[in-house]
């Protein structure tokens, strides 16, 4: 088995999170909810973690993981920026939304800035529709966004 | 207190009535004075919405501020301030709507609380200019029962929403609330509940529209030791949020109605699957599920009869194929959701391998009432084989976005025109797209079809689970069948090879096309392609994958045609088939769209006419956005 690069911390929290469930494998999605909540995102180690404790092959747990989008492997930026894709932002302009984030911070979906300052999101539907088009910065909710207003907005949370 | 036995609900329910009673008296009213402490008023209340959309515009601010303010004026024994559910006029929120004279407050800012509270709620003065204004007439209207987004509306799944606090118990009581399960386990047998479901004719509102008492029948009909009822909370259609509110704004008829079903089809457990994107529903749920328990709604021996019955929550984690009812028991089961074959169906092995009934959050809303009132009361509404209403998440290019409930039979010149007020911006209707990813695009001439399940298929789409997006002149079609493909290429599970690799091939055609490198050959293989995906799919995802695509290509063959015959993009939205050109008649030289492009492809001297560099050029229109003399046009 592989060495597991954790802090020593977080490797118990994770372990009490599966203690909880009483490492039931039918709980793993629970787990991965709270050890993501706790960490920010699921790492390789811990996963390898969780499958021990769980006794089911790692390659499980990746493989739920990665099947649904909420599970990130990557860490997320200090200002996580969650572009909505929900059809009714999608007719009111999302798209040129999202490529003027990707413009001006220079990443792609799914990637935090080197600085770990930003990372961009896609989201189907805050379901503040009336708002439309809308962007998510961290909780605040920002509605009715035009692509000229992205720089200034990013400049505001420098 | 906890409700032992049906005295007891009742004792509670007359307690409980007495307190909403100013809000039914207003609601029965068409006319009334405004009212305040000056006028002789002796109590008002304030109804905020605390919809996950006037939330996003900070009702809960507006909220915090009227307690503040009405404790400074020392008056908080004389005023209720209450945050409901969503009103669903989510285009024109917050809204905050004040008791007996049920004024109708919209786009209220934190900041108008101080004048509300000393104009109207004081003073007796209604304060004209956050009333809303018919876009017809021009008349302020207080009212909200006199607005035409409201006129034409019917709420039965959405009764209790912006009309009760979801985070009191009491209010659901006193609103009949709890009734239909004491019925049930006092009066009637599990074959009679059984009955009454099937002779209201409700059909399942997650998409397929499958009658529910039958589906409850099959369940009851199983034999084993453990069964589950499951309320499949994980709403997945980008643009639908009907699911959502229910749980937002009356958690407890969810709850009523799981326990109902768990009597009629012989279940103890309840599971509500639900989406981990929505929070504020996940918190309403989980008081309302703590207060349900500790009045004795929920638990051991429900009042007082042999029947037990307990919820639990299960977290979802953003998969739309989590929406088919196999796919979502894996999921719950910790696995990756991927649907399995039907036969065995969950009725006979479901979650954990037991007989499991899962029901849709619209479905379950509607089980209540329907007892209380009667299944005939319920297939007296809508159209002959769709009985009763549907909610519709009313979005896009349309004036009045927002949840609306009408009657199954309402056409949709109906929805579009009367209660959403027409198209934004006097622009032009194009089409609507109704079903979310699995559904299709609908146009002009389907504007008299009366709404129920079967015209919608007929017509080439489905009702899907309320999605109603709203299209103009200025989209294109081509962009918005990509648009669900990608989706549907995204949230794919993978296990099926016509959907994992069908639907790809189907979106590469599509990009194809949008970037101008299609033909017309292209067009016959989408049709084909499509076809053979819904013949030969797995689950119910993969099989109405194709529908955005095929309804587009039918209703919509010519503006296919423009892009792969002429290279041109009606509605401008096909960046590959644009060019951005200068006017030098009316360019003034300015410079502020050669600031502005990111890309460097504009040139010109200060005062002289610029120009654009069409191999530079990255078609991201900032500079038609930028230019105030109109000087910049794209075809």
């Amino acid at each position: 088995m592989s060495e597991i690069k954790l802090a020593c911390a977080v490797v118990e929290q994770v372990e009490a999170i599966c203690d909880k469930h009483r490492n039931d494998p039918g709980e793993l999605i629970n787990i991965l909810h709270e050890c993501q909540h706790l960490h920010g995102y699921l790492p390789e180690d811990m996963q390898r973690v969780i499958a021990r404790k769980l006794n089911i092959p790692v390659s499980k747990v990746y493989g739920v993981v990665t099947f649904y989008t909420f599970f990130t492997m990557t860490p997320r930026g200090k200002y996580p920026i969650s572009v909505c894709m929900g059809t009714a932002c999608y007719v009111r302009g999302a798209e040129k939304l999202l490529e003027e984030f990707k413009r001006v911070l220079g990443i792609e979906v799914g990637e935090t800035t080197p600085d770990g300052k930003f990372s961009l999101d896609c989201l189907r539907c805050v379901g503040a529709c009336g708002l439309a088009p809308v962007v998510m910065i961290g909780d605040k909710v920002y509605g009715r966004l035009m692509p000229v207003e992205v720089k200034k907005i990013l400049d505001e949370l420098e | 207190m906890k409700i032992l036995t049906v005295q007891d609900l009742e004792r509670i329910r007359k307690t409980a009535k007495e307190v909403l009673a100013l809000r039914e008296e207003s609601n029965r009213h068409t006319e009334v004075q405004t009212c305040g402490l000056a006028n002789g008023c002796p109590h008002l209340q304030v109804l905020i919405c605390g919809g996950t959309g006037c939330k996003a515009s900070s009702s809960a601010k507006i909220a915090e501020n009227f307690k503040e303010e009405i404790s400074k004026q020392q008056i908080e024994d004389k005023i209720d301030i209450v945050t409901t559910g969503c009103f669903g006029f989510c285009e024109k929120g917050p809204i905050v709507k004040i008791i007996p004279d049920n004024t109708f407050y919209i786009q209220v800012s934190p900041e108008d609380v101080h004048e509300i509270v000393q104009e109207h709620l004081i003073g007796g003065r209604k304060l004209e200019r956050l009333l809303y204004q018919d876009p017809v007439s021009g008349h302020h209207v207080s009212d909200s029962k006199h607005m035409d987004f409201y006129r034409k509306q019917m709420r039965i799944a959405l009764r209790n929403c912006g009309f009760i606090d979801p985070e009191n118990i009491h209010e659901y009581i006193a609103r009949d609330g709890y009734q239909a399960l004491a019925d049930c386990l006092l009066k009637y047998s599990r074959e009679e509940v059984i009955d009454k479901i099937k002779k209201s004719g409700l059909r399942g509102r997650g998409g397929g529209g499958f009658p529910t008492g039958l589906k409850w029948e099959f369940t009851a009909k199983q034999e084993a030791d453990q069964k589950y009822v499951v309320c499949n909370a994980d709403e997945g259609d980008p643009g639908a949020f009907m699911d959502r509110s229910i749980m937002e704004g009356d958690p407890n008829s969810v709850i009523e109605a799981m326990a109902i079903c768990g009597y009629a089809v012989g279940a103890n457990k309840g599971l509500v699957y639900i989406r981990a994107e929505y929070p504020l529903a996940i918190q309403r749920l989980r008081v309302a599920i703590q207060q349900a328990t500790e009045m004795g709604m929920l638990g051991p021996c429900i009042l007082g009869s042999d029947f037990s019955f307990d919820i639990e929550i299960r977290y979802g984690a953003g998969a739309f194929v989590c929406g088919e009812e196999t796919a979502l028991i894996h999921s719950m089961e910790g696995k990756r959701g991927e649907p399995t074959l039907k036969p065995p169906f969950p009725a006979e092995s479901g979650y954990l391998g037991k007989p499991t009934n899962v029901n849709n959050v619209e479905t379950l809303a509607n089980i209540p009432i329907i007892l209380t009132k009667g299944p005939e009361w319920f297939a007296s509404i809508g159209t002959e084989k769709s009985k009763g209403t549907k909610v519709f998440a009313l979005a896009g290019k349309i004036n009045n976005v927002g949840l609306i409930e009408v009657p199954m039979g309402t056409t949709l010149r109906e929805v579009i025109y009367e209660i959403g007020g027409g198209i934004k911006n006097g622009k032009k209707f194009k089409a609507v797209q109704t079903g979310g990813p699995s559904g299709g695009c609908l146009t002009e001439k389907h504007l008299d079809t009366p709404i129920d399940f079967d015209n919608l298929l007929a017509a080439g789409s489905m009702m899907g689970s309320g999605g109603m997006i709203v299209m103009d002149e200025d989209d294109c079609m081509v962009s918005v069948a990509r648009f669900y493909l990608d989706f549907t290429v995204e949230e794919s599970c993978g296990k099926c090879t016509p959907c994992r690799i069908g639907n790809k091939r189907l979106l590469e055609t599509l990009n194809k096309i949008t970037e101008g490198k299609g033909t017309e050959k292209d067009l016959q293989q989408l049709a084909v392609l499509g076809r053979q995906i819904k013949d030969t799919a797995l689950c119910g995802l993969g099989q109405t994958s194709p529908n955005p695509v095929l309804s587009t290509l039918d209703n919509f063959y010519d503006e296919y045609l423009e892009h792969v015959r002429d290279h041109t993009c009606r509605a401008k939205q096909c960046k590959a088939l644009l060019t951005y050109t200068i006017n030098p008649e009316i360019c003034i030289g300015c410079t502020l769209c050669a600031r502005h492009c990111p890309a460097d492809a504009i040139t010109g001297f200060p005062r002289k006419p610029h120009i654009i560099l069409p191999e530079k050029c990255i078609k991201c229109g900032m500079c038609m956005a930028r230019c105030k003399f109109h000087a910049i046009s794209v075809c």
